[in-house]
């Protein structure tokens, strides 16, 4: 065999493995999106088999319906009210303040930068039960406050991913804007602020991916239905006590994912970028 | 007249002074981070001082909380076997859980640094379980996949290895095993950060290797791996930190069951805390959490001369 062919060979069987281990991968998402079109009896005869043997749509209708006279339209709704909030509340404030770490030289900064960095490495889990019952006091349980207020003030992971990213634009840029009469605030909104927009997309991103999927917060802060988000109202579905419709969680499952799905296919450049230029965690 | 003029120089001069003030570079810096002091205050060291303070009394959410000493630390380690075995646990899913992401991760990242569309297409696919990893849908599926008759149960059947219908999520020797799998399988964040450190290893390198002769596992061995230390050790730090803080997926497909095979140790904080009420004694439980964390990362942070190379040292 000459080399060439055993070249060749060599690169058809890289490419089968590869996709082969593809499938494996997303196996358990094609496995969701077929099994949401199986019937009950479907899905429990035949596990094994990845496409329905007639293709049930219901699944999506009485999935909808949702629980006890609240309908997913209602969880839908909530989960984007809260996500967009508090989206823009980590954004907005991480962007100010990663400007106040990149481009202003106070008295204490490092000080702050460090306590920022020791933010980033705790573990949030810790803090859960003395804030739960702060948020108590200010009679904030029950509300979607304690889910969307903390992020105003800044995300850590974020200001550390802007504040990497301004650090790369050219100080010069800031010097002649100074010269030309800037001061430091206008400085943010004028130069800064646009150039920075790649990095406030990463961000946007990631904020939209953990508030959406965020299921310990809700949990822990709603106890109305009709408050609840798509995560909570997911894992109703799987409580021991209730007789599960599989195809129904498998539908509202396959619908909680679209908008994640979505973006993820849109904005990959900026996901591939942020994650390699700060590592933090999809 | 000559007063009159002065007063106005006396207001320029303190307009100018609260201007310089307002423009001068401290003032600009506490400006703009005040947004995270404040948080940083009322969101982070209020709530630990007084986590601190809760895990010495006996505390239910409501009333007046009890000063007992340090009898929830006593309880935890002495008398309650169940917090030993969610700490076996936590440990077992850590240390498993975390090299394993990091091979797979390392694996495919040098298999996908090529350039080309196939390729990037490939390295989405890859990535894509770790976007919607932590979600509660995934755990839907995950349960019904290793459940009684689910589709795992099928394949061993089918090759041979088992004989009978089996929950993995049911027994206890292979509860925890499913949540790992899952856990391993959304590698996707380090392997796109390993990618990155991959892209920076100097092309010069290689050559000089190739030409003195070197063959691939060489190069892997004396360039690629030290190269990538200093990646290696920023993933370490954060896959050892989320590791400890894992919760959403064994909570769903497990509850910390069965015979708290999967009892993760802030599954087990939770339960403690908001199901049973007893915020002392999980307050306390968090504050040994953050003890271990930060002993781990300090020990990482401690042997980093040893063996993580930086270019400019």
């Amino acid at each position: 065999m000459s080399y060439r062919t055993k070249k060749i060979i060599g690169k058809i069987l890289f490419h089968v493995l590869v996709t082969l281990s593809c499938i494996l991968m997303i196996y358990p998402l094609l496995y969701m999106v077929f099994g949401s079109f199986k019937t009950q009896q479907d899905i429990f005869q035949n596990p094994t088999s990845l496409f329905p043997k007639e293709w049930y749509f219901r699944n999506y209708i009485n999935g909808w319906k949702g629980f006890g006279g609240t309908t997913f339209a209602t969880f839908f709704k909530n989960s984007i009210i809260i996500t967009v909030i508090a989206v823009i509340g980590q954004v907005t404030s991480s962007a100010i303040i990663a400007y106040g770490f990149g481009r202003c030289r106070f008295k204490g900064r490092s000080v702050w930068f460090s306590v920022m960095i020791v933010m980033m490495l705790m573990p949030a889990q810790v803090l859960i039960i003395p804030q739960y019952i702060m948020f108590n006091s200010f009679g904030w349980v029950n509300t979607w406050l304690p889910l969307v207020v903390p992020g105003f003030f800044g995300y850590p992971f974020f200001i550390f991913l802007i504040y990497q990213f301004i650090r790369r634009i050219p100080v010069e840029l800031d010097e002649s804007a100074y010269i030309d009469g800037c001061s430091k605030y206008s400085i943010f909104g004028r130069i800064i602020l646009p150039l920075i927009k790649p990095a406030l997309i990463t961000a946007m991103i990631f904020a939209t991916y953990w508030k959406w999927d965020d299921f310990f917060g809700p949990m822990i802060y709603l106890t109305d239905i009709d408050k609840y988000t798509i995560s909570v109202a997911l894992k109703m579905f799987t409580d021991p006590s209730a007789q599960s419709d599989w195809g129904a969680a498998y539908a509202m499952s396959v619908l909680s994912l679209v908008p994640v799905i979505i973006i993820f296919f849109s904005f990959q450049k900026y996901l591939v970028e942020g994650i390699s230029t700060t590592g933090i965690k999809g | 007249m000559k007063n009159k003029s002065s007063e106005v120089m006396a207001k320029k001069a303190r307009k100018r002074s609260f201007r310089d003030i307002i423009y001068h570079e401290n003032t600009v810096g506490y400006v703009f981070i005040s947004l995270f002091i404040v948080g940083f205050l009322v969101f982070t060291v209020y709530p630990l001082l007084s986590s601190l303070y809760l895990s010495f009394t006996k505390y239910s959410g409501l009333g007046t909380p009890e000063w007992i000493g340090l009898l929830n630390y006593k309880r935890m380690f002495t008398m309650d076997p169940r917090y030993i075995k969610s700490l076996k646990v936590t440990f077992v899913y850590v240390f498993i859980y975390v090299p394993l992401r990091l091979i797979f991760a390392l694996l495919v990242a040098m298999l996908f640094k090529g350039g080309g569309r196939i390729i990037a297409a490939y390295r989405t696919i890859y990535y894509l379980p770790s976007v919607i990893g932590g979600s509660v849908a995934v755990a839907v599926i995950w349960r019904q996949l290793w459940g009684y008759g689910g589709i795992m149960n099928q394949l061993m059947i089918k090759l041979g290895l088992m004989e009978e219908q089996f929950s993995f999520i049911a027994s206890k020797d292979t509860a925890l095993m499913t949540i790992i799998v899952l856990a391993v399988w959304q590698f996707g964040s380090p392997m796109l950060v390993f990618l990155a450190g991959l892209k920076d290893i100097p092309a010069s390198l290689y050559e000089a290797a190739t030409v003195d002769g070197a063959n691939n596992w060489q190069k892997f061995w004396k360039i690629t791996l030290p190269s990538l230390t200093p990646i290696i050790f920023f993933n370490l730090v954060n896959q050892l930190i989320s590791g400890f803080m894992a919760f959403t997926q064994a909570y769903i497909i497990t509850r910390g069951g069965p015979n708290d095979a999967t009892m993760l140790y802030v599954v087990y904080l939770y339960e403690k805390s908001f199901t049973t009420f007893q915020m002392g004694y999980g307050s306390a439980m968090a504050w040994v959490l953050i003890v271990i964390v930060a002993i781990l990362t300090a020990i990482l942070f401690a042997t980093q001369d040893k063996w993580v190379y930086y270019e400019n040292k």
